[in-house]
């Protein structure tokens, strides 16, 4: 049986000059695996995510015929079901670590506190499972890093703090919204090794949501090609040389590359058929 | 080839809390008329204080820079102005989000004393392909895109032979940074611009400069000339990790 089956996913947000529908019908399953969300900006990625952890604030509305997770039906679940199992079994890491962490609160007291109060574990024994899962993540020197303050830590060190913290709970699903977007690319490729070396090891299934289609392609089993609210396109990473949707090829078209031709790079023109897709 | 921006012994030192922080220690290149010219490196390598050291903008504490052999003194003047302009990496950030595109395009012309508004304004928002009818809009009313293409207008407006580019396509989504990058291309073919670009963007910087320094730690490790690069002859391993985690990620 599949960890995630999301079945005509709608979310809509009124606005003044009407209903703006940033998901439209979205359908996928996810086993334990690795599965890619690819889109730019405003074609409802970031929305689907936070759809399926219920973390789609009012007015917006969300509606699915079905969200089964583990055989729980999240779109019947009301908030106190859900807080249980956000962030326990259910989890997300966000793009940016200086947005995600609190700036006036140490690491190890921001790792530590929903051990203490979710699992009422003692300070020294919260303490010594942050440890581990800092870590887990290569810091290489946890004790400095459970006593810093976000500020006196990189991105790159920032993005392992935040994955730490989301596995700590041991979830079996975890989303990731562009985790290493605001990285240096030396650093983004450790970063990937971790989180892939994770899900590997804890059979997680996650759900890698990214506006660069190769970097996914590259990282995961399955990619979905989101457009304007629709999956316009499924395919196996290793097959994306074989994309069919124009606009998959589009997007894989437009990036320059080392020793490409100069001169103009193709541009994408977009053909309205496809929202309708 | 007379050089356009000469870079000699450049050294930027910050101070903060008592203690110094040299941003860029002793960078030398030179950047030829008409030349597209690369800076790479992550972040906090110094590339992008070297455009902000070139505008006056970072404290020099050292080194010379000379512009068309002239070298600069520790003001910008107006002359300096009209003969080099830079565009930011944030559109959102640049742009004065209370004025219109008409008053953002216009005021360089005010300061410079300079005549004939409207026609100029219309001209560059034709010259970055945005129509007239935009020039009454505010930045919050167009995507980042065209936000972007407004920043290059407006450094155009007082006909600069040198644009610094910092990561001017990096906050866009791919579709866009093609079309982007294209203007660019143009603008630089139509007007013989010389560019000074930085990007963290090796595919990015290969497709738009002829020759490029690598930097790390605020000092310049390596220059290449575009060929070497697809070649792979660099020879500073830190050159060789940018290259290849470039490569990975599908560049």
């Amino acid at each position: 049986m599949s960890l995630l089956e999301v079945d005509d996913l709608h979310v809509r947000f009124p606005t003044e000059t009407g209903m703006v529908e940033a998901v439209r019908g979205v359908s996928f399953s996810l086993g334990r695996e690795r599965l890619g969300v690819v889109g730019e900006s405003g074609s409802g990625k970031t929305i689907t995510g936070r759809a399926i952890l219920g973390l789609v604030r009012k007015p917006g509305q969300v509606r699915a015929r079905r969200m089964l997770f583990d055989g729980i039906d999240l779109a019947r679940l009301d908030e106190r079901g859900m807080r249980r199992l956000r962030g326990q079994r259910m989890a997300m890491i966000m793009q940016d670590p200086k947005y995600s962490l609190n700036p006036v609160m140490r690491i190890g007291r921001q790792l530590t506190e929903g051990l203490r109060l979710r699992e009422r574990m003692s300070p020294a024994e919260a303490r010594r499972r942050a440890l581990d899962a800092l870590e887990a993540v290569k810091i290489r020197d946890p004790e400095r890093v459970y006593d810093a303050y976000p500020h006196e830590l990189s991105g790159g060190m920032g993005q392992r703090v935040m994955i730490a913290m989301m596995l700590i709970p041991g979830p079996d699903l975890l989303i990731a919204d562009e985790p290493t977007s605001a990285l240096d690319v030396t650093v983004q490729a450790e970063v990937l090794k971790i989180l892939d070396d994770l899900v590997r090891e804890r059979g997680m299934g996650l759900i890698f949501i990214s506006h660069d289609l190769k970097l996914v392609s590259r990282f995961c089993d399955r990619v979905l090609v989101m457009y304007r609210g629709k999956v316009v396109e499924e395919i196996a990473a290793d097959r994306l040389d074989q994309a069919r949707h124009p606009y998959t090829r589009g997007l894989l078209n437009c990036l320059p590359r080392i020793g490409g031709p100069r001169g103009h790079l193709p541009v994408l023109e977009r053909d309205p058929a496809w929202e309708e897709a | 080839m007379t050089a356009m921006i000469e870079i000699d012994g450049l050294d930027v030192t910050f101070r903060v809390k008592g203690h110094e922080v040299q941003a860029v220690k002793g960078a030398r290149f030179t950047v030829g008329e008409g030349e597209s010219y690369g800076l790479v490196g992550e972040s906090g390598s110094g590339k992008s204080t070297i455009l902000r050291a070139i505008c006056g903008l970072a404290p020099v504490t050292g080194g010379t820079i000379r512009i068309e052999g002239r070298p600069l003194g520790p003001r910008r003047d107006k002359a300096f102005a009209s003969k080099v302009q830079m565009v930011f990496q944030d559109p959102y950030a640049s742009l004065h989000p209370r004025h219109t595109l008409d008053r953002i395009l216009s005021e360089p012309l005010a300061i410079h004393g300079i005549g004939e508004h409207d026609r100029r304004v219309v001209a560059a928002l034709e010259s970055v392909g945005l129509p007239a009818s935009f020039r009454f809009r505010y930045p919050h009313q167009l995507s980042g895109g065209q936000r972007q293409r407004v920043a290059i207008a407006r450094a155009l407006m007082l006909e600069p032979e040198i644009l610094l580019l910092d990561e001017p396509t990096s906050a866009l989504d791919a579709s866009v940074q093609a079309e982007v990058l294209n203007l660019l291309w143009d603008l630089r073919e139509e007007r013989g611009l010389t560019y000074l670009m930085v990007s963290h963007d090796l595919a990015v910087v290969d497709h738009m400069c002829d020759r490029m320094a690598v930097m790390e730690a605020g000092r310049i490790v390596e220059t290449l000339e575009r060929p070497d690069l697809l070649a792979g002859r660099f020879r500073h391993p830190y050159t060789r990790k940018l290259f290849e985690a470039s490569l990975a990620a599908g560049g």
